[in-house]
């Protein structure tokens, strides 16, 4: 289990908060979506419950991030890597650069970790694989779309196999078709018995996805619960998020005052 | 190096023939490598025949004249012996650019025991470069769409060139921060050694050739000091 218990983090040189006081928790098998407008403290979320923040990124954090009820302070990154994993929202600085090959570049997490040579085929193959890019293994990282690379970067980071997922807008560059490899991958992964936090402003991916869902509002958690209830919640449009496109036809249909039976079944078909 | 070491106009000579157009020969790379090399090198190497056949300080034995000015033999001699030695440098550095890519040569560093994170640095820094035009190609773009002149006089270029180095220098930094923790992130400062999935190949023909290069160079500094190159 991942959790976070009352972390406040400030970036250096910041005299407010960017987390305020934020306690959460990830268990086995769970999707955590998190909602908010720009500036929210999404990313600021991923960064801490990643480890990265302060390790790499520095600023001071209060609070705790455990790992199966161990705190993780004083674990060096490189061993945090190997239980959580973090994709950014921008792929092409979550690429390592210096991968000639798509294949290479899946491969450089196990390669680092020291892992057997069989190994490390077998989980960037399988990666590949999973998220149906298996085409572009000998394409330069470089040369590909926004969207392609992200994929890259979600498989370089399914090859490291960690417990604990972290994607900050992983689908943001991507087309629909690559937004829903990415949620397959995501709920197989998640069925599997990875934990998960996902940061996302497509409601629709969360509301497919995810078993709860928390809304930041300057740092701090304003939401949380359920995620069809808290993306149902109509406080989601004054925290500048928009509702998935399921509950903006349901929410229609009934301002629209239509027959019950049409009600009925236009959440028939929504189920 | 050796070239410079070498002097004279035989030494560099054998060593292009030995050490770079034999090679380039196995490789079938000759065509290229001639080509790239002449490139490379035709700007200076007029150059450096022009004042040296022309304005040589020593030079005595005329062997003819263009008006006022004479290009003299000791002058001539002099060029070729100083083309030499820039043709077998210009050779070794095409022949090592064509046959040896970045990933390769970092990765064969790797393998022979050389740090990681020396072998990154070293390959970052080549695949920066790259990076970095493409990053101004495209923020000069935008800059131009939203009507900045950066075309026309040499003065208009310069005035286009100080609104790109900042966004260019700081988008590089922002990336170098999150590359960072990209690389954090999968474990890349893990002590101990790394799973190579792959080397370059090292045939046998090819580490005997190499060690033929060694052998062969205090002969030739031994022919050079006697006086038969």
């Amino acid at each position: 289990m991942l959790s976070l218990q009352r972390v406040t983090y400030h970036y250096a040189g910041s005299r407010a908060p960017s987390l305020h006081d934020v306690s959460l928790e990830l268990g086995a098998g769970e999707v955590l979506g998190v909602v908010g407008a720009s500036e929210a403290g999404k990313t600021t979320l991923c960064l801490v419950a990643s480890g990265l923040a302060p390790r790499t990124v520095g600023g001071t954090l209060r609070g705790q991030l455990l790992l199966d009820g161990t705190d993780t302070v004083a674990l060096p990154m490189h061993r945090l890597a190997e239980r959580i994993g973090i994709v950014f929202a921008n792929p092409a600085n979550g690429l390592s650069g210096v991968a000639g090959t798509v294949y290479e570049e899946i491969a450089f997490g196990p390669m680092n970790l020291g892992l057997p040579r069989e190994e490390v085929i077998a989980r960037t193959e399988e990666s590949l694989s999973t998220l149906g890019i298996s085409g572009l293994a000998e394409r330069d990282p470089s040369r590909l779309s926004g969207g392609q690379q992200q994929l890259v970067a979600i498989g370089g980071l399914l090859a490291m196999r960690p417990a604990h997922l972290v994607l900050d807008e992983p689908t943001a560059q991507l087309d629909p078709v690559g937004t829903r490899l990415v949620a397959d991958a995501l709920a197989r992964l998640a069925a599997g018995g990875a934990s998960i936090l996902l940061t996302e402003h497509k409601t629709d991916l969360l509301a497919a996805i995810c078993t709860r869902v928390i809304a930041l509002e300057g740092g701090r958690v304003v939401l949380a619960g359920a995620a069809a209830e808290v993306l149902a919640d109509p406080r989601l449009a004054d925290l500048g998020v928009a509702a998935p496109a399921s509950v903006r036809l349901l929410s229609a249909v009934r301002e629209a005052a239509l027959p019950a039976s049409v009600l009925d079944r236009v959440q028939a078909a929504l189920r | 190096m050796l070239a410079v070491a070498l002097g004279g106009l035989a030494g560099p000579a054998v060593l292009v023939g030995i050490a770079v157009l034999l090679p380039a020969l196995a490789g079938r790379i000759l065509g290229r490598l001639l080509r790239t090399s002449l490139l490379l090198t035709m700007p200076i190497a007029i150059s450096v025949l022009v004042v040296n056949l022309f304005f040589y300080p020593a030079g005595q034995q005329i062997l003819f004249s263009v008006g006022p000015i004479r290009g003299t033999a000791e002058g001539l001699a002099f060029a070729l012996e100083t083309l030499a030695r820039i043709g077998a440098i210009s050779g070794a550095i095409t022949l090592f650019y064509l046959t040896t890519t970045p990933s390769e040569l970092v990765l064969d560093l790797e393998r022979r025991g050389v740090s990681p994170r020396i072998a990154f640095v070293a390959l970052a820094s080549v695949q920066t470069v790259p990076a970095m035009v493409d990053r101004a190609a495209t923020i000069t773009a935008a800059q131009r769409a939203r009507g900045l002149d950066t075309e026309g006089s040499l003065w208009r270029r310069l005035r286009g060139v100080l609104p790109l180095a900042g966004p260019v220098l700081l988008g590089s930094i922002a990336q170098v921060e999150e590359r960072t923790m990209a690389l954090e992130s999968r474990a890349f400062t893990r002590p101990g050694r790394r799973t190579l999935l792959w080397h370059p190949p090292d045939s046998t023909l090819q580490r005997v050739a190499r060690w033929v290069l060694v052998a062969l160079l205090p002969g030739l500094f031994v022919a050079r000091a006697s006086g038969w190159l």
